[in-house]
């Protein structure tokens, strides 16, 4: 373990929200194509709903009865009141059928409600999980410069948040906001039934609550930027000085890293204590016009009653639009901040189907060969290759291997060695040319087989949560723990694994966590020590590996890949030696090509690398 | 969450009352609403006397406005006392993580004590004002709603006894089982994150090993798993609505019923009525917005207990009291180990094992060894970072533990492995040691790291901007300024970790003679330890240590390891370093 690592950067998730408009649609030009109409989105998305069309239409008939009956309450209650005036003037005669019809109301309202719940429940949870699932497995089926080409963290967070958010604004959102609708208009329709004067002092004061939240609102979101600054800049320092702990022990800086935390913490104190005071207006604020909404219309109300101008009211009538006066406004700031969920929504669904948009990896040929224990003889026939088009990498690549043969890639970062791997293992396509396994074109055998014949470490060595032993496994899952082990000790592995207090079933956080770069590459030959591959593949595969183990490792492999077809790629020199061909590659050509002792002698590119490094060894 | 109020109340302790103070006074107001309208309704309405409706009228304004004058003291020493606390808790919080020793940050990890600092103080935060704010209003509104209409009449105030706790138990019943869903379906939600995260960064080993198919099925069961309990949740959640909702109204019901035959024979008038009802919807709503508040106070008592966690957790290693800087003599060894050993867990092997050396003062240690041998982790106990689970450390004849923690360490000039700076300057990064430090200082310790020639080639020299991590430099510059970082101040005992692995071989030989000639040139004998996995760096030290799985197989010079170490002449034949076959133990005796 190196100590003085930082555990892992806390960065990642805000790094990952970056980059979010990478996957615009472009046509074949490369211009960007505008964005997918509203109404489109809502087609699709009503496409996603309809396996579960029936609990759909079910929710909103449930919404619409739910509402009209709940509003329906407060009447009945009025009517009731005006049964019982006073002593002898209570109608008891009218008031038990009226309550047999209350009971009988509220519970028809409270079952549309679950009923609602209940559908919008299943239908959007089931949306989510459909939806997520077919993101996941449409990037599964991306070709590998898809995915190289895109930022992960904005794949990820597409997959994850914005499927969430599809499922919270669309689906639940649309349906508050069908509420809503209904709630408004038939409150609106049965105050008009009522009384129209009461009607008029309700709908025209309840602007003045709505104006007054929002102007606390834009009041309050000032102080809450200032806020957020300083927020910024003292999560800033944590993320740095916290994530440097180890460094400030270790120079004794606590002292003054502390001292400008205090100050940065004294800071937030007040920006952070006028931004929540000012937010915690609002309540106050509109719960104050709200009570003088209320106290008119109490006022007005009795003067009704009691005046029959400007109409004529009962006191069960004034009691309606007391309680309407309360409900009133509910609605509306519930549909405010419904419609900024929906717009996220729609915008987070946008982005999901351009996803399922893009064009997929061309699936293999039906009449694809399966190719079967492979003689791993690979052959490189005038291969031409570029990852963008107008800047060609790989030109007139000519490579035979036959079984067996040992060949090593040298040559200067970007010459294009890990793409040639890339090629072999049909992560990309050749433009021109083509490569041959065993004389089959690699396009007309299927991926799984072709990958099957392959064993390969690459430069950078990828782990998954998950333990030891589950990650050497990874290539062949029904290994048993000797064979792991056996691996393990082959891969020079085995020394620092059983320091582990758990040993192999140490569970790897995610990406690797605490192992050394050094040690997460043994972990990966170990994995590949298990597979029995026709074609040995190694990307700088022990790049981070001291030079001692590594000449054990090299011991290991040089086991594993007798009677093998390999291809080593290798910064230090000292590696590849032993080849029966080494391949010197530079700007996408093959340069020169022979075994060590050749290549030196020619005295060419491979020799004025190989003096320069081992000019320093001696110093 | 008591725990943390029981500690950082007290400066706040006026606001803490005042606050809730004003807050009843205003709900007092609310409650007095219903009443104020009944007796509208009954005077003005009986008597049709419309200077009774507009008196009560008033009366509603007058208590309007006095409510949200209350209100805005409230909100005000709510914000108060919430901000203060979080703002002590977030100190005390920060000045314990910088206690913590290396044990404690490997146990905690950085991105949990970047959590804890952040969000969690930000819940407990939160959880303080909303105490302020609502935990007073909601509840004392609904049993102030209780008791007012138990006031009017018993009889129908029995109704409220009755509803209210069924209300609650119901709430009670859902919360009970969501809550600890909530979690796990987080839980569940990170793992979906986790399992794309890894598909995307290993796609070529995924598909290389044609193991998509698991891949897949990996996702469709953390996607399934999540659906499963989502809808457990809002199945829960669906019925808390229509439930209180039934229960509420039936309640009304019973009202209206028994009302109807209390006003029938005079006990009660129609005004009473309308207020016992208005009371039953306030009831209600302050059950639902107590039941939010329980959500909010579940998370911060989490949160609070996770801070209590790194508050309490004394730091294992302390400076000892009353130290002083021993005493040393000229010629006390810089460096003495004395079957130093060190494990990271009980059960763990050590990482450390049974090392001793003496190192004279000015002399160089070289350590060398393979990948994982404990290289790092023993160079870790000279500074105290980690304190040895057995044996001794000394430094310039002192055991390290009698020494002030501070000043040991900066008597050892220490440059990690992981070449990193803070953002600042370069001089504010090389004051790290010494806030006091005159630039001739800086500029030699720059020389001396070799990085004195790029950093005058830069338009603002010592003033040049550093980016977080040092990222704005290249990796090799980035080396350089930290190796000058801990040659600034009294170093007595400058420590490379690796230091020079992003350095050219030339660079790296040159860096090592500015150092050896800055040691010779001082009063104070300055001693070096190299920690490389290249010969080339070690091999002029006075002593080298050759480590292996966290024991030293062989300790001392160059020509001396060659011919009896083993392991030592493997590392110089894997580096192309000349191997003497005539010194080989083997092949003599062959």
């Amino acid at each position: 373990m190196n100590p003085y690592a930082s555990t892992g950067s806390v960065s990642t998730v805000a790094a990952s929200a970056a980059g979010a408009n990478n996957l615009a649609q472009r046509d074949p030009s490369g211009r960007p194509t505008p964005p997918m109409p509203a109404g489109e989105v809502t087609c699709r998305l009503l496409a996603l709903v309809r396996p579960h069309a029936v609990a759909f239409a079910a929710s909103f008939v449930a919404a619409t009865v739910s509402v009209l009956l709940q509003l329906y309450v407060p009447i009945i209650i009025g009517e009731g009141i005006d049964l019982i005036v006073s002593a002898g003037h209570v109608d008891l005669d009218a008031l038990m059928p009226l309550l047999a019809r209350l009971a009988a109301v509220v519970l028809g309202a409270s079952l549309a409600q679950w009923v609602q719940s209940f559908c919008v429940n299943r239908l959007a949870y089931a949306t989510v999980r459909d939806l997520r699932v077919q993101a996941s497995e449409k990037v599964g089926r991306m070709p590998i410069s898809f995915i190289d080409a895109h930022p992960h963290g904005d794949l990820i967070s597409r997959v994850v948040n914005d499927v969430d958010l599809v499922g919270d604004g669309l689906l639940q959102g649309l349906t508050q906001l069908f509420t809503g609708v209904v709630t408004i208009v038939g409150t609106l329709a049965f105050m008009l039934a009522l009384s129209v004067p009461m009607a008029l002092v309700v709908v025209l004061a309840t602007p003045l609550s709505i104006a007054a939240a929002s102007a606390i609102a834009r009041f309050s979101n000032r102080s809450f930027a200032d806020q957020q600054g300083i927020l910024g800049q003292i999560g800033g320092h944590i993320e740095e000085y916290v994530g440097s702990q180890r460094l400030v022990s270790a120079f004794a800086f606590g002292d003054r890293a502390e001292d400008r935390f205090d100050a940065l913490n004294r800071e937030l104190y007040v920006a952070g204590e006028r931004a929540q005071f000012l937010s915690s207006l609002s309540n106050p604020g509109t719960r104050f016009i709200n009570n003088l909404i209320y106290g008119a219309v109490a006022v007005i109300g009795c003067t009704c009653a009691i005046t029959g101008w400007p109409a004529p009211l009962t006191v069960g009538g004034v009691q309606v639009f007391l309680s309407y006066a309360n409900q009133y406004t509910k609605p509306f700031s519930e549909i405010t901040s419904v419609i900024t969920q929906v717009q996220t929504a729609y915008a987070s669904a946008r982005r999901l189907f351009a996803l399922l948009d893009a064009e997929e990896e061309e699936p293999d040929a039906a009449d694809a060969l399966e190719l079967a224990g492979a003689r791993g003889e690979v052959e490189l026939a005038d291969v031409a290759f570029s990852y963008v088009k107008d800047r060609p990498l790989l030109r007139d690549i000519r490579v035979k291997a036959e079984p067996g043969m040992r060949f090593a890639l040298v040559g200067p970062t970007g010459c294009g060695k890990t793409t040639l791997i890339n090629l072999l293992l049909r992560f990309y396509d050749v433009d021109d040319g083509s490569v041959r396994i065993d004389g089959h074109d690699v396009r007309d055998i299927t991926r799984a087989s072709l990958r099957r014949s392959f064993g390969m470490v690459l430069q950078d060595a990828w782990l998954f949560e998950g333990t030891i032993a589950e990650n050497i496994a990874y290539g062949r899952p029904d290994a048993t723990r000797d064979e792991v082990v056996d691996a393990a000790r082959r891969a020079h592995a085995d020394g620092f694994i059983e320091a582990l207090p758990e040993g192999y079933d140490t569970v790897i956080s995610e990406d690797g966590g605490s192992f050394s770069q050094g040690q997460r590459q043994l972990l990966c030959i170990a994995r590949v020590m298990l597979t029995d591959p026709a074609v040995l593949l190694l990307d700088e595969a022990t790049s981070s590996i001291d030079t001692r183990t590594e000449l054990q490792v090299q011991a290991a492999f040089d086991e594993l890949m007798r009677g093998r077809t390999s291809f080593v790629v290798a910064h230090r020199l000292s590696t590849i030696q032993g080849a029966d061909c080494i391949l010197v590659m530079r700007d996408g050509e093959i340069i020169e090509r022979g075994t060590h002792a050749e290549l030196l002698e020619r005295d060419g590119f491979y020799a004025s690398l190989h003096a320069a490094q081992f000019a320093g060894a001696e110093g | 969450m008591l725990e943390i109020l029981k500690r950082f109340w007290r400066p706040y302790r006026a606001n803490l009352i005042v606050g809730p103070a004003c807050k009843l006074i205003e709900v007092l107001f609310d409650l007095l609403t219903p009443l104020v309208v009944a007796r509208m309704i009954d005077e003005g309405i009986r008597s049709r006397d419309m200077d009774t409706v507009l008196r009560y009228g008033l009366v509603l304004l007058a208590m309007a406005v006095a409510g949200i004058l209350f209100a805005l003291v409230c909100q005000k020493m709510a914000s108060r006392a919430s901000q203060g606390i979080g703002t002590d808790v977030r100190r005390d919080l920060y000045a314990r993580i910088n206690e913590f020793s290396y044990a404690e940050l490997d146990r905690f990890g950085t991105p949990s004590l970047v959590t804890r600092i952040t969000n969690d103080v930000n819940q407990i935060q939160l959880a303080v004002a909303l105490a302020i704010r609502q935990l007073i209003r909601w509840p004392f509104l609904a049993v102030g709603s209780m008791a007012a209409a138990l006031l009017i009449d018993p009889l129908l105030g029995t109704v409220f006894i009755v509803t209210a706790p069924v209300i609650g138990g119901v709430f009670w019943w859902v919360m009970a089982r969501t809550i600890p869903l909530y979690r796990r379906i987080q839980a569940m939600l990170d793992r979906v994150g986790l399992i794309t995260r890894e598909g995307l960064s290993g796609v070529r080993v995924i598909r290389a090993f044609v193991r998509e198919e698991h891949e897949r099925t990996r996702f469709r069961e953390a996607a399934d798993g999540q659906m499963r309990l989502s809808v457990a949740v809002g199945r829960l959640n669906a019925l808390l609505n229509p439930a209180t909702f039934l229960i509420m109204n039936l309640g009304i019901c019973v009202i209206l019923w028994q009302g109807g035959l209390a006003v029938g024979i005079g006990r009660l008038t129609q005004g009473e009525i309308v207020a016992i009802v208005n009371y039953m919807t306030q009831t209600l709503l302050s059950i639902v917005y107590v039941a939010n508040l329980v959500i909010v106070f579940t998370r911060a008592s989490a949160s609070s207990s996770r801070v209590l966690e790194v508050l309490d957790c004394e730091p294992s290693i302390v400076s000892p009291e009353r130290a002083r800087v021993p005493a040393h003599t000229a010629d006390a060894p810089a460096i003495r180990l004395d079957r130093a050993s060190f494990a990271f867990g009980e059960a763990a092997a050590p990482a450390v094992d049974g090392i001793s050396l003496e190192l004279p003062a000015g002399a160089t240690l070289g350590v060398i060894g393979g990948t994982g041998s404990g290289k790092s982790t023993l160079i870790s106990l000279l500074p105290r970072l980690y304190d040895t689970t057995s044996g001794t450390v000394e430094i310039l004849g002192a055991d390290v533990r009698s020494w002030p923690l501070d000043e040991l360490r900066r008597t050892i000039g220490l440059v990690p492995q992981a070449a990193s700076l803070v953002s600042g300057t370069i001089r504010s990064n090389l004051l790290w040691r010494d806030p006091a430090a005159a630039d001739d200082e800086l500029w030699r310790a720059l020389d001396t790291a070799q990085a004195g020639e790029f950093v005058r080639k830069l338009p603002e020299g010592l003033d040049a901007p550093v980016e977080a991590g040092g990222r704005n430099f290249s990796g090799g510059q980035r080396q350089r300024l930290t190796i000058a970082r801990a040659l600034v101040g009294a170093t007595r005992i400058l420590i490379l970790d690796d230091a020079a692995s992003a350095l050219d071989l030339r660079t790296d030989a040159a860096l090592r003679e500015a150092v050896r000639r800055r040691a010779e040139a001082s009063d104070t004998p300055l001693t070096t330890v190299i920690v490389s996995q290249r010969v080339s760096s070690v091999r002029t030290a006075d002593q080298i240590l050759v480590m292996r799985r966290g024991r030293a197989v062989g300790l001392g010079t160059h020509d001396g390891l060659l011919a009896s170490c083993a392991v030592y002449r493997e590392i110089c034949a894997s580096q192309g370093v000349a191997v003497p076959p005539a010194a080989t133990g083997e092949e003599v005796s062959a």
